[in-house]
């Protein structure tokens, strides 16, 4: 039995359909890519996912707990990073780090701290105010934030979004470190390219539907393509 | 469409938003209420004060007393003795008026005597608002009047041996309070309403700013946890969405009255100035709080202070951000002005019941009226107050953490998409 299984989600807002019934499963230490254009339903799978917002229709169950049912168990198992998250401004990197870990392990999270601060990697900059990071320290500090309790399932939204190369390369490196050390990573991404390169299994995601889903390289031979963006656009055609 | 005014209506319409016109609609609102009372006021101002009068005596100078008295007032009780002095203060309390006057046996031979006559005064006041002294204000200027007709009569009959003194100061009056069941004897009202205004009109304002200041903050709080996008991933973690609710209330409720007790020593110094302060007179004449009623002050301002920044809170979820945060602090802010108006310048009891029932509707109104309440003893508003406002608190934090377990903070559903879903079900 796979550990996160989603059947038929649907995922309504008044009038407009965001998600529109898709179904996909992921299993232990698997990094599994939404790939898809924006608007696609990616965001909202992922928010659904990350108990943020309730289903309408359907069901998803993580670990064995039913999302609808059992948030509050679901939310100590998971991480989520949104996409253009930021961090609070007054507080330093690791004002920041401390403040989070607290809520997973308030009598003793300093190997927890110690571990984000690793991860973010910013070195005496750890200790100064949020508010004066670049984008990219910004972004590696949320990483190490949402990586650094070793969540069961690590659930990151265009984990590189507005990054340079070099830092972009980093981050996908620390997932995949992740990743090999059990946690589940479920990402989005409109870049094709990065989820060839992180992703086992990716589900192509168009009008909030799945319309395709498979390894990388048994669907780029499915659609004799060079890369996951070609078939893409074959998919969608 | 010239380009000036492509960028008028692009201005307009981001100006004139549901938030920005609002808080413009109640506060006229609250001012036109306000201006009802005062134009109910003035017109009592302009009419004849309602008195009663017992004349003990049948003289010169009592006889030119009452003559200005049936002349200027609205005479609607005459009695000839002190035995009637109940029934008196009955026809006058019934009648709205202001006050009973007695002219007691000695008010000629006194002058007589080269001494001052003295007339005796029993003010029957409703409330303890600057307003509710207004009345008393008529019938200070009567008795003025009366004085000046006996320095004329007495200058026309003046001899050598006249004392001057006695020409400029004629009359003196003896004055008893009836407040709300008690009786103050030697103060006047206007000498109470300065005492309370001493001692409780300080609440009021203290109020207003804890509020607004904590108020304030709840609502960038929640604004700034949205526009920094720091509220998904606050809503992610293994906390509680009660804890969360609490935790940011309970934070800005601290701050809040870290900084009103500043405030607090700041406008305390700066009204002590302008007070004359009779707190001694006030322990004399039992008007001042024990310390369970400052026991009851206090829980009626902290449980006031919760169910404001529950609602704070209830509003900082609709904040799209840091700036249309800013806006929606003016509902609060004008909530907590008009009780702190009406406290300050009239009483609760003495209100219309149009504007007691908005009073009492409005949280914030309670603390502040709770001093002054508990000064005569009306444990009903208090207790009953503390008990709505309990209740109001618990709604709106309840509806807070109903909002927290929706997708409403995250997809920032508004009041269009809510009536377009109403739309769709008819």
């Amino acid at each position: 039995m796979a550990i996160i299984e989603v059947k038929n989600l649907v995922k309504k807002y008044g009038s407009i359909e965001a998600v529109k019934g898709i179904s996909f499963t992921i299993d232990q230490g698997e990094i599994f890519g939404l790939i898809g254009p924006n608007g696609a339903g990616k965001t909202t799978t992922l928010q659904v996912l990350a108990t943020l917002l309730q289903i309408t229709n359907g069901s998803v169950s993580l670990f064995g707990f039913d999302l609808e049912k059992h948030p509050e168990k679901i939310r100590k198992l998971i991480s989520y990073l949104p996409e253009d998250a930021g961090a609070y401004k007054n507080l330093t990197g690791r004002q920041y780090l401390e403040f989070i870990a607290h809520f997973f392990n308030p009598k003793n999270a300093s190997e927890m701290i110690r571990k984000g601060i690793e991860i973010a990697d910013l070195d005496l900059r750890i200790d100064d105010k949020v508010d004066t990071y670049s984008k990219g320290m910004k972004r590696r500090l949320l990483v190490g934030r949402a990586l650094m309790n070793d969540p069961k399932l690590a659930i990151l939204d265009e984990p590189t979004s507005g990054l340079d190369v070099r830092n972009a390369q980093e981050i996908r490196s620390i997932i995949k470190s992740c990743a090999k050390q059990g946690t589940i990573v479920l990402l989005s991404s409109h870049n094709m390219l990065e989820v060839e390169y992180l992703c086992e299994r990716i589900a192509l995601i168009s009008d909030g539907l799945i319309v395709e889903e498979g390894k990388p390289k048994e669907l780029k031979k499915k659609y004799s393509a060079e890369n996951i963006e070609e078939v893409f656009m074959k998919v969608v055609q | 469409m010239s380009a000036l005014t492509n960028i008028i209506r692009k201005e307009m319409k981001e100006l004139l938003t549901p938030a920005t016109i609002l808080p413009i609609v109640v506060m006229a609102l609250i001012f036109g209420s306000i201006g009802n009372t005062m134009g109910g006021l003035e017109e009592e101002i302009n009419q004849q004060p309602v008195v009663g009068l017992i004349n003990e005596q049948n003289s010169t100078y009592s006889s030119l007393a009452t003559s200005i008295l049936y002349e200027y007032a609205n005479v609607v009780f005459n009695g000839t003795s002190l035995a009637d002095r109940e029934q008196g203060i009955q026809t006058v309390q019934d009648r709205d008026g202001a006050a009973l006057l007695i002219i007691p046996k000695n008010f000629s031979s006194n002058i007589e005597q080269n001494k001052p006559a003295i007339i005796k005064v029993e003010w029957i006041v409703e409330g303890t608002g600057i307003l509710d002294t207004i009345p008393s204000s008529s019938v200070e200027g009567l008795i003025s009047t009366i004085r000046y007709h006996i320095s004329k009569q007495l200058i026309a009959d003046s001899n050598q041996s006249t004392n001057a003194s006695l020409i400029l100061y004629p009359l003196m009056k003896q004055e008893t309070t009836n407040l709300k069941g008690r009786t103050y004897e030697n103060i006047s009202p206007g000498e109470i309403t300065g005492m309370l205004s001493t001692q409780s009109s300080l609440t009021p304002i203290v109020i207003m700013m804890i509020i607004i200041i904590a108020g304030g903050m709840v609502i960038s709080s929640m604004a700034l946890e949205k526009e920094n996008k720091t509220l998904e991933t606050l809503l992610t973690l293994p906390v509680r969405r009660v804890s969360i609710v609490t935790g940011k209330i309970i934070a800005s409720a601290l701050v809040g009255l870290l900084l009103a007790v500043v405030y607090m020593f700041g406008i305390g110094y700066y009204m002590q100035s302008f007070q004359f302060d009779l707190s001694s007179a006030g322990s004399n004449f039992s008007l001042a709080l024990s310390t369970t009623d400052l026991l009851l002050v206090g829980i009626s301002l902290f449980i006031t202070l919760i169910a404001g920044l529950s609602l704070c809170m209830l509003l900082g979820t609709m904040a799209k951000n840091y700036k249309s945060a800013q806006s929606l602090t003016a509902p609060v802010t004008m909530m907590a002005i008009f009780p702190m108006i009406l406290t300050m310048f009239t009483d609760f009891e003495t209100l219309p019941m149009a504007l007691k029932i908005l009073v009492f509707a409005i949280p914030f109104s309670h603390p502040m009226m709770a001093s002054k309440a508990l000064l005569f003893d009306n444990y009903i508003l208090v207790f009953a107050g503390i008990a709505y406002v309990t209740v109001f608190a618990v709604i709106i934090i309840a509806l807070v953490i109903w909002v927290f377990t929706t997708d409403r903070l995250i997809t920032g559903s508004n009041i269009k998409t809510m009536l377009s879903k109403l739309r769709r079900r008819r």
